[in-house]
């Protein structure tokens, strides 16, 4: 157990490593000079030596990476052109609007969803499986964005109960800003139970169709019981492994529900920076978020083996 | 029965896709992009079947326009995703050792970055137009193939029909091509089935928050980007290219979900 | 025996779809007595016993027919009277010990739960129970066990725990459904062994769900013999076995492998394959934290083939048989040892006369599901080892494909692909494509142990008559000590990665000499047995 903790703790190390390699890479593949893109067009040829020396863009390009990542190592990820505040309080300022959202709504569908798709699993082929299948179906095709919108148009437009653009944070007005994240909580918990809801059967159908299922039955176990005690543990290990990346597809994708209800979370920050060409603002959004995937995927590795003690052992 | 369902639905869907796309390279209804400020922001009519938009241009030519563009995207994208993705993970589940352990680190490294976020950070880079798209999704997808072609080819080469091959004194090669080769082929046309709706609306999403396709040329997501001020004095913007979208990815997922009880029947009626 | 039936069956049926697996059944049994139910797969033995408990799988509905235990008629319960019966009333046993135990819970937990539910007992007694009921099952540290999750047990052991579970709650009668088909030998045995006697202890009666005749001759006393959903026969296992009435009993019986005269062979032949301290080891996966464990699986083992004979290797699970058969083939590499064929050395340096010998060597796997590639037909597969034969064109090939189809008695099959054909037909096509080549030396790998036992019966002797007919030496490889005393002129038992004893096969039957030999042909029962 401690075995299986510490190797999968060490593992992040290199991935963390690589993936600050790829976020490095990637803006260096940036056609154009980075100072001349910083200052603009009417910089001088003094003014661009100095941000370079400034930068470590005069040292060779492996200097450059080392340097950046010592940089990011005390958690200094430079500052933002456009408004020259350092990028990590930024960040972080961000991270708490988009985050709240996206954890709020990953529990609530899950919570929906796993009974539902093992109710679906336990009726298979019956007409509440396929309302169930079918309805989760179709919460899976809908854009998130559109369905946004279309919340908006009617809770917000049509019946005027919740307001349309901005927002106020909690720590302002509990109340208000409540109003201002209710329908973007909504949308992305709705979209997330299709998903959900659709793993959460299929795994189920698995689990039920083994005779450890069958053995529990022939004691005489009930088959409420059956359902929660012998096939929810087993069922629910791959639901938790897909929690962990819709969770990071959330956060990779926040961006466009942002948008739709005009949110200053992480995701407008990512696009905003790239429409602004700030680029430390990109190469830290881009940076932050992949790591915050890599460190959730690990908390669900970590905790794994409480659905299925047998991966810890291997 | 819900397998012949699910296949009938899901191709019918995407048989209109396809049909409308066709029809819109040579004919639309209106110029789509043709601007009429005397006609701006028109309810439906038996003029306009979906109105206009703020520009005074015709809703169903643009869809039509758009969905056009969306197919060609998508199936250019799923297109180098799968080749890409094949060739490095045959490669990869074949020669094994050092080069494997490189190729997949490299691979688990952009499969580290989630959802759209990589193909984000590559039209930061490339910026926003149609080849870019396809680079960026390319890219961004074909780590996941590369997955699941790799374990296909790891899991094909432990059956004993391989091993018999080697009996018989076939070579690695031939029986590579032979034998485990044509046993992967059924995972990746799943994989490039549900793959073509995530591009749909991976491209989507990126029009939508401007980093797509540009305008003028109309994309379902910078439709409804655009449509997104006008959200009170013209709600018809907003619905039909989402509609558009929604009706796409439900053929997407109804097919994909008939070819896999297709070759994993276990799940399906039984 | 005037005593009422324990439980009595009438006219049972059951159908899944509108097909009828299980047709008018009926079967009584006493208290406390061991009946078992026999058949192959698809006889509808699995579905009866399962109706009994009402556990039948989704699709699959009784349709008629009244089931009496104990005076009450089950067919009339409701589900929650049903739930009550099961356990204490009725336990049951399972086939797979890997898939019956549920992996996310204790062993403790998944012990109690029947007792927690059944009887209101306390917290302490529960544990009391359970503890003492490991230690009847000879599990060594109760206390561990029960804080154990099953992937730490191994099969025999989950199979006790199993038992355990079952008979915690001290059922009148048990249904065990192919209880030890998943273990090897000596297990089967043992296993056998404690549930019989823990069923006597408690007076349980017990259905033994079966398609091992030997077994029936061993345990039960009555039998009942199902094929294609009907009852065939019925009556005490002695006569079935020695004296069957019916056509298909006989059938069954009669395709029990037997001991045929032994074969001449000339004692002093130059061996065809020779087989000198041969090594193999796995190295084991190396992982961060952990010496990698390499597993010694064959330690030296030296044999000889002779040109026409069959050589038996014979051994438990884990004996190193399968992976000893691999590495004279040189699928797997061997670690040290020296391999000759026709007198001269076979060096892994030397290529082509490493490529001469594979060319003159074929191999015939356990299971003919996995063998054959499922994307081509019967013929090609057939043909594909006749690529390397460049002496002969294409004509050639194609008339010897026919000859070889015709062999196996699967002449116009060429065009099937092999999911349209059984189990038997699959292993004849893995056959036909290790004969077409007429190789001189065959590693037949547990050819039969897959398939049903009329069809090892006609796959064993296809295999024993085209051995005679072409006279090619054969590696038989196999648990089954059954067929092969019916295939092997010799044999050598394995034991631990070790060949332990060889023999020719009447003297390794009839007078064994080391100690493991003696327990295995002790534990595979025979029905031979019966009639001394």
């Amino acid at each position: 157990m401690l075995r299986y903790i510490l190797h999968r703790l060490l593992m992040t190390v290199p991935t963390a490593l690589l993936v600050a390699l790829a976020v490095f890479v990637l803006l260096r593949l940036v056609p154009g000079d980075p100072a001349q893109l910083m200052l603009g067009d009417t910089a001088t040829e003094e003014t661009l030596a100095e941000l370079r020396a400034q930068l470590g863009l005069d040292q060779p390009i492996a200097m450059q990476f080392l340097y950046w990542l010592g940089n990011v190592a005390v958690g200094d990820l430079g500052r933002s052109i456009t408004n020259d505040l350092p990028v990590l309080p930024l960040i972080f300022d961000r991270f708490q609007v988009s985050a709240s959202i996206v954890i709020v709504a990953v529990v609530l569908a899950t919570l929906v969803a796993v009974p539902a798709g093992m109710l679906a699993a336990w009726r298979q082929n019956s007409l509440g499986d396929l309302l169930i299948v079918g309805g989760a179906t179709m919460l899976l095709s809908i854009p998130s964005f559109w369905l946004g919108l279309l919340m908006l148009l009617f809770f917000g437009v049509k019946l005027g109960w919740l307001p349309v653009v901005g927002y106020v944070s909690f720590g302002e007005d509990f109340g208000r800003a409540l109003a201002y994240v209710i329908l973007p909580i909504a949308t992305l918990t709705l979209i997330e139970i299709g998903v959900i809801t659709r793993m959460a059967r299929a795994a189920t159908i698995e689990v039920l169709r083994l005779e450890y299922i069958t053995h529990a039955r022939a004691k005489g176990v009930p088959e409420g019981r059956v359902l929660w005690r012998h096939a929810l543990p087993n069922a629910f290990a791959p639901t938790w492994t897909l929690l962990g990346l819709i969770l990071g597809n959330l956060l990779g994708g926040i961006a466009v529900i942002e948008t739709v209800f005009t949110l200053p979370g992480l995701g407008r920050l990512l696009v905003d920076g790239i429409f602004a060409r700030d680029y430390p603002v990109v190469q830290g959004c881009l940076l932050f978020v992949a790591i915050m995937y890599v460190l959730v995927n690990l908390l669900v590795d970590l905790l794994y083996p409480v659905f299925d003690p047998r991966v810890a052992a291997e | 029965m819900r397998v012949r369902a699910n296949a009938v639905i899901g191709g019918t869907l995407i048989g209109l896709l396809v049909a409308v796309s066709a029809t819109a390279t040579f004919w639309t209804p209106y110029d789509p992009l043709r601007i009429n400020l005397r006609a701006r922001l028109r309810p439906p009519t038996d003029l306009f079947w979906l109105g206009t938009d703020e520009f005074g241009r015709d809703v169903v030519s643009r869809l039509m326009a758009g969905a056009a563009t969306s197919a060609l995207v998508a199936l250019l994208t799923v297109a180098a995703a799968v080749i890409l993705g094949v060739v490095i993970g045959v490669l990869a589940g074949f020669v094994r050792g050092w080069l494997d352990r490189v190729l997949m680190a490299v691979n688990d490294t952009l499969l580290a970055f989630p959802g759209i976020l990589l193909a984000l950070g590559l039209m930061a880079v490339i910026g926003p137009n149609k080849w870019g798209i396809i680079l960026a999704l390319g890219l961004a997808y074909s780590p996941s193939v590369v997955r699941v072609v790799r374990a296909t080819v790891l899991s094909v080469r432990e059956r004993e029909y391989i091993e018999a091959s080697r009996v018989i004194g076939n070579s690695e090669v031939y029986t590579m091509a032979r034998h485990v080769l044509p046993n992967c082929v059924a995972p990746i046309v799943v994989l490039a089935t549900s793959m073509f709706g995530w591009v749909v609306l991976a491209e989507s999403a990126l029009s939508f928050l401007g980093l797509g396709v540009p305008p003028p040329a109309p994309t379902w997501g910078n439709m409804l980007s655009a449509a997104r001020p006008y959200l009170d004095q013209a709600p018809w913007l907003s619905i039909a290219p989402g509609l558009c979208i929604a009706l796409t990815l439900l053929g997407i997922n109804l097919l994909g979900d008939a070819l896999r009880d297709k070759l994993d029947p276990r799940m399906g009626a039984a | 025996m005037t005593q009422a039936p324990l439980l009595s069956v009438t006219d049972l049926s059951v159908t899944a779809g509108d097909r009828a697996v299980v047709d008018r059944v009926s079967f009584s049994l006493q208290p406390g007595e061991i009946m078992a139910l026999v058949g192959e797969s698809g006889s509808g033995k699995t579905m009866a016993a399962r109706s009994v408990l009402d556990l039948l799988p989704p699709g699959v509905r009784r349709s008629g027919g009244r089931i009496v235990f104990d005076g009450q008629d089950l067919s009339a319960m409701t589900p929650a009277q049903m739930r009550a019966m099961r356990g204490p009333g009725i336990g049951m046993v399972f086939q797979e010990p890997m898939v019956s135990l549920n992996p996310a819970l204790s062993i403790g937990a998944q012990l109690a739960e029947g007792l927690e539910l059944h009887r209101r007992l306390p917290r302490d007694e529960v544990l009391r129970l359970c503890r003492q009921m490991l230690a009847r099952v000879q599990i060594n540290d109760p206390d561990r066990c029960l804080a154990a999750f099953p992937h730490e047990f191994s099969g025999g052991m989950r199979q006790r725990i199993m038992l355990a579970a079952v008979m915690l709650l001290q059922p009148k009668l048990l249904l065990a459904d192919e209880p030890t088909t998943a273990l090897d030998t000596l297990t089967q045995r043992e296993v056998l062994d404690l549930m019989v006697e823990l069923t006597r202890d408690n007076g349980t009666a017990v259905i033994l769900i079966t398609h091992n005749l030997g077994l029936v001759g061993r345990y039960a006393a009555n039998a009942v013999v199902m094929e294609q959903g009907k009852v065939v026969e019925a009556g005490p296992s002695r006569d079935i076995l020695l004296r069957p009435q019916q056509p298909y009993t006989q059938t069954l019986v009669g395709a029990l492998p037997r001991r045929g005269p032994a074969r001449p062979v000339p004692a002093d032949a130059k061996p065809i394959v020779s087989v000198r301290d041969l090594e193999v080891v796995f190295p084991g996966r190396k992982r961060m934290f952990r010496p990698s464990h390499p597993v010694h699986a064959v330690k030296g083992v030296s044999l000889d083939v002779r040109p026409g004979e069959v050589l038996a290797v014979v051994g438990g699970s884990g004996s190193g048989k399968t992976t000893l058969g691999r590495a004279i083939l040189g699928l797997v590499p061997a670690r040290a040892g020296h391999i000759q064929f026709a007198g001269t050395d076979i060096a892994a340096s030397d290529r082509a006369a490493m490529r001469r010998f594979r060319l003159a060597c074929q191999l015939v796997f356990q299971d003919p599901y996995s063998s054959l590639d499922p994307r081509m037909r019967v013929g090609p597969i057939v043909a594909e080892p006749l690529r390397h034969a460049e002496d002969m064109d294409r004509r050639a090939r194609e008339a010897r494909v026919a000859e070889v189809l015709e062999e196996v008695g699967l002449a116009g099959f060429a065009d099937r692909h092999p999911h349209a054909l059984s189990g038997g037909q699959r292993q004849r096509v893995a056959i036909a494509r290790a004969l077409v080549r007429r190789p001189a030396f065959v590693v037949a790998d547990e050819p039969v142990s897959a398939l049903d036992m009329t069809i090892q019966q006609q796959v064993l002797t296809l295999l024993q008559r085209l051995q005679e007919q072409h006279g090619f030496a054969c590696l038989f490889i196999s648990h089954d000590l059954a067929a092969v005393a019916q295939i092997a002129d010799r044999v050598a038992v394995m034991e631990q990665g070790l060949v332990v004893e060889t023999g020719t096969r009447d003297a390794i039957f009839d007078n064994p000499q080391h100690a493991y030999t003696r327990a295995l042909l002790e534990a595979s029962p025979r029905i031979e047995d019966l009639a001394a």
